[in-house]
């Protein structure tokens, strides 16, 4: 079924300042598509920080509080605290950030308010890099891809942190993937976010056409490519336990996946192979987890 | 060899001639090419350091303040928000007396955010035991990072060398990059008497009672004096080695001066042009650069300024309820002096708002004809 998108639903505005082809805007205005306008956003420095438009403007509909890059899972909570001890306890809390501000210097006040299960949304849409500088190396930054800080030269070497793991070792009431690809899954995991209570977390692939060396048109193609490919697998996962795998991938050899971006310029045979084979191992372990039973108590 | 270059890409190539070996680092506007460009050189083996890219600001100081207890020669650079998230390891870095440098390119604070030049973020770290020097050029630059290497190994003691955002960091400027072999001979291998060794096992930074906490502090006072020597024989041996003096402070045509307009960093450059054309039409009026702000070199400043009608001083930062830093500190430094000018304290350029030649003129006009100053005039 087709999801139509009206223009009195719109709770994003035109005239941001994100680059052509970004994924961030495209999965801000589907979020906020889900979560309605009973809705109060914290953006820690990213990306966002600039799209959302400088100071008297506001591409949002819904309130903003930008706060410091370090700080998104407790400002939020601060929010959440507040509106409820005021008993305005129907605003959603929506906390908003790249990569680097989630699982880099964001992570210990991320984990904080997920071990207090803080009743907030916090989506992080991950380009992969640090955008907002220029294109440097965080540890959302995938094997051997190119950035300003690990030269093609000296590529990084390493997995990508699983960040959904360890918000599922939280034992997190509802975390999940999603991608700039699949915008209905995107908005009906948004929307069980925020009925679920307690922290939840959604992972979302945002495609960045000047990081990844990509034309801007190219970007929904290859946030599809990953998923295909198994590179970014879209799932869900309730109290750290149930895992579901939501979109099933058409088995598309990751080659195409990495062939397709300028910051894979320079893998060789090999690096691709090496690549593949974690690929798979990763997915039958996801497989694995999916058709595990899981605790039917609560966590909480 | 001469090479046109931009600030940041200065402080790069004098950390590689320094030899760094370990450097800790995370990007932030208007910093980053200074990180991105050491990753390169790391990568490519032009210089043979281990380059940490750590996941905050917060741990950059920690790596670098662990590496030189484990006896090496170390390197960050930040700005703004990331200095401010170190501020808590500032205090370690100098109270462990560790020679630490880094680069802070000056740029205003949250909240709103901005990128653009202010000083406030590192003067605001004024109390943490760290040196700072304020530069003008990218030039010096270059120089004052090869300078602070060398002083703080000396003094054991933290240099923080800062530069404003995009006038510097991201402007093209001819700069000298002298060869390996004569930094060599102007700053010597870095040989820590102390270190982490388990043939010589010590406890660092353990837990000190009141019976010796504050001799600790007054050690760190008294080698704060004596920098300010140190760094002046610093700056007169890079002349010596490169042709390029720096002193504590500079002053321009002061000796004859009633009126002294007194600035730092790159807001220098456009005050010679505003007292050279004040100068040409008669006006008494010399110049006075801060270059040296930790240590206060409060007696050159003193005999600077004593004597003098008024000293105008401009300031890109505040110090929200009393006023521009500068202007106080050299208020302090004035108020024991019988002869002391009348001190005109200007705040102006927050958040990057540009300070032309015309508009430093416009001030020196404004406080000459003014018999009494105000305390503190923000110019909008
Ligand atoms: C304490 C601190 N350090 C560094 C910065 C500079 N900074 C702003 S945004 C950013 C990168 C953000 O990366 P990410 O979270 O992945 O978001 P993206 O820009 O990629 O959308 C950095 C390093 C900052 N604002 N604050
Ligand atoms: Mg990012």
């Amino acid at each position: 079924m087709m999801t139509r998108f009206r223009e009195e639903e719109e709770l994003m505005t035109s005239g941001h300042l994100a680059c052509q082809g970004c994924g961030g805007p495209i999965a801000m205005r589907l979020a906020l598509k889900a979560l309605g306008e009973d809705t109060i956003c914290v953006i820690p420095a990213c990306c966002w920080t600039i799209i959302s438009g400088p100071f008297p403007y506001s591409a949002l509909k819904v309130p903003i509080m930008h706060t410091a890059f370090e700080t998104a899972g407790a400002a939020a909570s601060g929010v959440r605290a507040a509106l409820d001890i005021q008993g305005r306890s129907h605003t959603k809390v929506l906390a908003w950030a790249g990569d680097g501000g989630t699982f880099d210097i964001g992570l210990q006040s991320l984990s904080g308010a997920a071990e207090r299960n803080d009743d907030i949304i916090y989506i992080c849409y991950d380009n992969e890099a640090y955008m907002n500088t220029g294109v440097q190396r965080s540890s959302a930054t995938p094997d051997r891809a190119w950035t300003t800080t690990t030269p093609s030269g000296h590529p990084k070497r390493g997995p990508k942190k699983n960040i959904v793991e360890i918000m599922a070792a939280h034992k997190t009431p509802y975390v999940a993937t999603a991608s700039v690809a699949y915008p209905e899954d995107l908005m009906r995991k948004v929307r069980r976010a925020a009925e679920t209570r307690g922290t939840t977390f959604v992972h979302v692939l945002s495609p960045c056409p000047p990081g990844w060396r990509i034309d801007s048109e190219a970007s929904i193609r290859i946030a599809r490519l990953a998923t295909d490919s198994k590179v970014f697998p879209i799932y869900e996962v309730e109290n750290g336990e149930k895992y579901q795998i939501n979109v099933k991938p058409r088995d598309i050899p990751v080659a195409e996946y990495l062939k397709a971006q300028g910051r894979f310029n320079h893998l060789a045979a090999e690096d691709i192979a090496e690549i593949q084979r974690k690929i798979d191992h990763e997915w039958r372990r996801l497989m694995q987890k999916a058709m595990m039973d899981s605790y039917s108590g609560s966590h909480y | 060899m001469r090479k046109v270059i931009m600030g940041n890409h200065a402080a790069s190539h004098a950390v590689r001639l320094a030899r760094a070996q370990v450097i800790a680092a995370y990007p932030i506007t208007p910093q980053t090419q200074i990180v991105e460009e050491l990753s390169e050189m790391c990568a490519s083996g032009q210089l043979a350091a281990k380059f940490l890219k750590v996941e905050s600001e917060h741990s950059a100081m920690a790596s670098i303040i662990a590496a030189s207890s484990t006896g090496v020669r170390t390197f960050t650079a930040t700005s703004s928000q990331g200095l401010a998230l170190m501020h808590e390891l500032l205090h370690w870095a100098s109270g462990a007396r560790l020679p630490l440098v880094m680069v802070n390119v000056n740029r205003a604070l949250a909240a709103g955010w901005n990128i653009w030049t202010e000083q406030t973020d590192s003067l605001a770290q004024r109390d943490t035991g760290w040196c700072q020097l304020y530069v003008e050029d990218n030039q010096e630059v270059l120089d004052t990072v090869l300078q602070a290497y060398r002083v703080a190994e000396q003094i054991a003691l933290p240099v923080m060398v800062c530069y404003d955002a995009f006038i510097l960091s991201h402007t093209y400027e001819p700069v000298d990059i002298p060869d390996q072999d004569r930094v060599d001979a102007f700053l010597p291998v870095f040989s820590p008497t102390r270190l982490l060794d388990p043939l010589n096992p010590c406890s660092f930074s353990a837990l000190v009672q009141p019976e010796h906490y504050m001799e600790m502090r007054y050690r760190i006072q008294q080698s704060m004096d004596e920098a300010i020597g140190v760094f002046r024989t610093a700056g007169e041996e890079l002349h010596r080695h490169f042709g390029r003096r720096y002193g504590n402070l500079e002053t321009v045509a002061t000796d004859d001066a009633e009126v002294v307009l007194v600035t730092a960093a790159s807001m220098t450059g456009p005050a010679r042009l505003a007292v050279r054309k004040l100068r040409a039409e008669g006006v008494p009026i010399g110049l006075l650069k801060v270059r040296l702000f930790r240590p206060f070199p409060t007696a050159e400043v003193r005999a600077a300024l004593a004597g003098k009608k008024k000293a105008i001083i401009v300031d890109r930062n505040i110090s929200f309820g009393k006023g521009g830093i500068f202007a106080d500190e050299i208020r302090a430094a004035m108020s024991n002096v019988d002869e002391r000018p009348k001190i005109f304290g200007y705040v102006a350029g927050l958040g990057g708002r540009d300070i032309t030649p015309a508009f430093l003129e416009a001030i020196a006009r404004e406080a000459l004809e003014k018999e009494d100053p105000p305390e503190l005039e923000m110019k909008l």
